[in-house]
């Protein structure tokens, strides 16, 4: 009897180990928090699988709130996918120094095709180690319906008195005319507050300055920035405290909602459910502003790095050397229109009307990256983009006036924030 | 127990005055007044999931209420057809169900198998034998009854991770074990205490060994409180979402509870084949229930009683 | 019926050690080196021993303390609520269904338990999805029977008014299958001798339900009441899927067992901080040791003196 029980145990605790038995291909799990582009992702692994048989590529996306948390505890505990996509600057920094999560990749073949400034946000300060291959930037604006525009009479907005014309003009016609939520604070703060203060604060020049102390968020141009957002609530669907990302980016290619504040990474699922015309139009500028004085946030967004841990560390150089070749950069450009490539290879721009629009306006305006990303995000307590993240809603709801946020963003900065250093 | 309601009834139903009064056919009514609408409160989300994801993401919001096939009576009789498989489709080709529920099966049976045989050998030692430290030890394995495990999982992840069976099913099984035994212990000990000693006794002056004892004599006298055992660890396990997602989130070992879910967090947009998932995870459930509910409550109420 | 074999030292290690070695590695110790951790935290990169300065962070540092007071007064609610809503309706339920004369007695009790089969992440999603403005399931409901005017502006899990509220309810509508199921059993096992007696005597239903049957349920109503206050401070699923990590709006919807997932392991745009998240799962052991004391030395023995 004994004996039986014993190996029945024994069969039973091995019977799933019999699931991981090997081949001869080394499969690389690739951690990433673009969940709507795994059809895209398949198909560029897809060029590097047909050059590298032995090697196989598994695209395993997370939630985007999701991702962080769930790296987080994977690198903590010396596990995690092979491949990892970076977030920019301080949050990945963190993965690299604090986790010891990604591996130091400063000597791949390949890297000479990034400026400094693509390089700049994933590597450390002094520069002397990188860790992630950069992919793509973003950029922000405003996709809109044109088959409501059209109905209505509507030209597209350059400054803010035209954009509420335009919005008012919409609701009057019975057409919500923002989709835009803040169940998920944070599409608010990147998609309303990163989208505008470049054009009210004078972009990257403000945001040098603020890392200098020069610049408060206390500035009329801040405080002007959150009062044109808060502007938005009586436009945002109703219940919008209720309503989450992920329905806005149902409710505008449904054709619930005439105008999306957006990022350009929207615009490849936009394509597979809208089924009308789309067009884009450039952030709105305060009404004294001449139309060339214009900025957009060009922001570094995505690359993608090593786990330190890999069990295939050969493999996973292997697939990143590839990340910096010319043909994944066009690769990635065609299957993605919307993310905007970082390398300085010569590439043909993808034949969609929406991207072409985003891209126009780097030739257009001057470029910045989001407020807070480089160097204010490093107390975990007063991290810069959390702490206006957690109060939007409330400055939203009317509970918070656009001074009263600033002069908390600037307090908490304050608190630890050392310029110059 | 059914058998006895039933007796009773009968019983009643001899006393009672031929015809009934106003008055107690109203009092009759008055619990289904209640019943009724708690069960369509209990139902109707499920409706609702099941229905809508047989539509696709325009039909959801157009016609949430109507089911994929319906009639209309409007400009004249006519049938409205709005079925559409794209959010299964989707979830067939986009997650690895069949390996999901695959590994779901492993881990809860494996899990209930080490529960019972682990939980009934040490019952048995503690209600059987005298010996140093037994209270002691009943005292520890009882502890676990009301401190939830998840507490521990920062250092859980330490421990799994030197045992080298993060990401693998042995983790979630024998963290499933430790988290059920308090409970099985508490049970079957019990019982154990009121199997009969000259009937053991007896067994062993015809030469049983101690472990013959225990799985062909106690063992099946207590198959009640075993049967209770396992179905009050059967659904924590199969619906545990957190162990799933600390110790086993890879693709490879991961149970339908957080395949779908972590499937649905990924297609957040797509609501048809979020939908589609949560049915695909609510049917085998549903229909294992609706076949077993009466064994399946009579063993939790057993669990009750003592 | 306490037995006194003595015991060969091989059979009682054969019988013990098994449950005792899972049972150790994968319970009990992640829980006591959890204490442990919370003693030590990382500073520039290593990990060293701080004595009690996390405890001195979690209640004094602002930005600790503001959000746990603010999860514990959630915890508290949410015991509240379930206490004066899931155990009275359970209790409702089961002494309705458990009444011999009621037709279909099998058909409802199989209802009412079914959401309770059910995996959190089921339930959650189909709730948020048809509580959803966008959708507006439950508010089309609501404006059927003319209630809409309860509609709150900003949609029910997005007003802090009734964010935590509706996160509750939708936990006490999943969960109210086990009391129900409890009380059952306590209310199917008492002797029906008892209360025919009690009718010769010329009671009515209600004064046979509170002078006879109600005391005998008190043990019952003790151990709800006890698994309700533990199963509160494991309650984590439930906010997790309705309202994501960050527990909105404005943390609204906090728990400690949220508050210890995010600070263990960091949420978008923190740091995770594994030794701050051990000393609130700590504190949360303590609360619980008190509670389940409490309840074993206070009012469990008056109960059952009683």
């Amino acid at each position: 009897m004994k004996k039986v029980t014993l190996l029945a145990f024994v069969i039973l605790m091995l019977l799933p180990m019999t699931i991981y038995a090997q081949d001869d291909v080394v499969e690389l799990v690739m951690g990433s928090w673009r969940t709507e582009d795994i059809e895209q992702w398949e198909a560029m692994i897809a060029l590097f699988e047909a050059e590298n048989p032995n090697i196989k590529v598994i695209f395993e996306p997370t939630l985007n709130t999701e991702y962080n948390t769930q790296i987080q505890t994977l690198l903590s505990a010396g596990e995690g996918p092979d491949l990892i996509t970076c977030r920019p600057f301080d949050t990945t920094l963190l993965w690299y120094q604090d986790l010891n999560g990604l591996a130091d990749i400063s000597d791949l073949p390949g890297l000479e095709n990034f400026s400094d400034v693509a390089l700049g946000a994933w590597s450390t300060d002094d520069g002397s180690a990188t860790y992630c291959v950069p992919m793509a930037t973003v950029i922000h604006g405003f996709i809109y319906n044109v088959e409501i525009f059209d109905e209505l009479g509507l030209e597209e907005p350059r400054t803010e008195s035209e954009f509420f014309a335009v919005l008012d003009a919409i609701q009057e016609a019975g057409i919500t005319p923002l989709a835009i939520s803040t169940k998920d604070a944070w599409t608010i703060t990147t998609m309303g507050f990163n989208n505008l203060w470049p054009n009210f604060c004078d972009g990257e020049n403000t945001r040098l300055a603020m890392l200098s102390g020069e610049a408060k968020h206390t500035d009329d141009c801040f405080v002007n920035t959150f009062e044109s957002v808060q502007r938005w609530a009586d436009y945002m669907p109703d219940g919008f405290q209720s309503i989450g990302y992920a329905d806005t980016q149902q409710m505008f290619p449904l054709g619930l909602a005439a105008i999306y504040p957006a990022g350009s990474w929207e615009i490849p699922l936009f394509n597979s459910i809208a089924d009308f015309e789309m067009g884009a139009f450039r952030p709105y500028q305060p009404d004294d502003r001449a139309p060339e004085d214009c900025w957009i946030d060009d922001h570094v967004d995505i690359a993608v790095g090593m786990n330190a841990n890999t069990d295939h560390p050969e493999e996973a150089r292997i697939f990143l050397e590839w990340l910096t070749t010319q043909e994944f950069a066009q690769a990635f450009f065609n299957n993605q229109p919307g993310f905007f490539p970082l390398g300085q290879h010569e590439l043909e721009a993808p034949d969609d009307p929406l991207a072409a629009a985003f891209l126009s306006w780097r030739s257009e305006c001057g470029s910045t990256i989001r407020l807070w990303d480089q160097r204010l995000r490093r107390d975990p307590e007063n991290d810069g983009y959390a702490v206006t993240r957690d109060n939007m809603p409330l400055l939203m709801n009317g509970e918070l006036t656009p001074q009263e946020i600033a002069q908390i963003a600037q307090d908490r900065m304050d608190s630890w924030y050392v310029p110059g250093e | 127990m059914a058998v006895q309601v039933d007796a009773k009834q009968g019983y009643s139903a001899e006393n009672l005055v031929p015809t009934k009064s106003w008055g107690q056919r109203i009092s009759a009514i008055i619990p289904h007044l209640i019943l009724i609408p708690y069960s369509l409160l209990a139902l109707f989300p499920l409706f609702i999931i099941i229905v809508n994801s047989l539509k696709d993401r325009r039909d959801l919001f157009r016609t949430p209420y109507i089911p994929p096939l319906w009639f209309s009576f409007e400009d004249g009789f006519h049938f409205v057809y709005i079925f559409s498989s794209s959010g299964y489709q989707q979830v067939f080709e986009r997650a690895n169900v069949l390996l999901y529920f695959g590994n779901s099966i492993v881990v809860t049976s494996a899990a209930l198998f080490l529960i019972l045989l682990t939980g009934s050998m040490i019952s048995f030692a503690l209600s059987e034998y005298s010996f140093w430290g037994s209270r002691f030890l009943a005292l520890y394995m009882a502890l676990g009854i009301m401190i939830p495990i998840r507490l521990g999982t920062v250092s859980l992840i330490g421990i799994v991770r030197f045992l080298g069976l993060y990401n693998s099913l042995p983790a979630l099984i024998l963290v499933y074990a430790a988290s059920g035994l308090p409970i099985a212990v508490f049970v079957l000990t019990e019982y154990m205490r009121q199997v009969p000693m000259e009937l053991k006794d007896a067994a062993r002056v015809d030469g049983a060994s101690e472990y013959r004892i225990l799985f062909t004599l106690v063992m099946p006298v207590i198959r009640p409180a075993l049967a209770t055992v396992l179905v009050f660890n059967m659904l924590p396990i199969w619906n545990g979402l957190w162990f799933p997602l600390t110790l086993a989130p890879n693709e490879k070992v991961r149970t339908v509870t957080l395949g779908l879910s972590a499937f649905a967090g990924q297609y957040k947009t797509d609501w048809t084949a979020l939908l589609a998932a949560l049915t695909l995870a609510m049917i085998p459930v549903l229909i294992l229930y609706g076949i077993f509910s009466r064994q399946f409550i009579s063993g939790l109420t057993r669990g009750a009683v003592k | 019926m306490r037995t006194t074999k003595r015991a060969h030292w091989h059979h009682l290690l054969i019988f013990i050690g098994p449950a005792v070695l899972i049972y150790s590695v994968f319970l009990a110790l992640p829980l006591v080196d959890s204490l442990r951790l919370s003693l030590y935290s990382r500073v520039d990169g290593e990990v060293v021993f701080v004595g009690l300065q996390n405890f001195d962070k979690l209640l004094n540092n602002p930005f600790f303390s503001e959000r746990f007071w603010g999860a514990l007064k959630h915890n508290f609610a949410w015991f509240v609520l379930f206490m004066a809503i899931q155990n009275p309706v359970g209790l409702l339920l089961a002494a309705l269904v458990s009444s011999p004369k009621l037709k279909g007695a099998a058909f409802y009790r199989t209802v009412i338990f079914t959401p309770t089969t059910m995996s959190i992440v089921i339930i959650g999603w189909a709730w948020t999805l048809m509580l959803n403005p966008l959708w507006g399931i439950v508010n089309d409901i609501l404006n059927f029977f003319r209630l809409g005017a309860i509609i709150p502006s900003r949609g029910w899990l997005g007003s802090e008014d009734t964010a935590l509220i509706v996160v509750i309810l939708v936990g006490i509508w999943q969960y109210i299958g086990l009391p129900f199921v409890l009380f059952l059993a306590s209310l199917t096992a008492i002797d029906e001798e008892l209360i025919e007696a009690a009718r010769v005597d010329g009671a009515t239903g209600w004064s046979i339900f509170w002078r006879i049957k109600f005391p005998l349920i008190l043990p019952t109503a003790g151990i709800v009441a006890i698994l309700t206050f533990v199963g509160n401070f494991s309650a984590f699923d439930n906010v997790y899927v309705m309202q994501g990590s960050t527990a909105g709006p404005d943390y609204g919807t906090d728990l400690l067992g949220v508050f210890f997932y995010r600070t263990a392991f960091g949420t978008l745009g923190s740091v995770p901080d594994l030794y701050m998240g051990t000393t609130i799962a700590t504190v949360m052991f303590g609360i619980i040791l008190t509670g389940v004391l409490l309840y074993f030395f206070g009012i469990q023995q008056r109960l059952i003196r009683d």
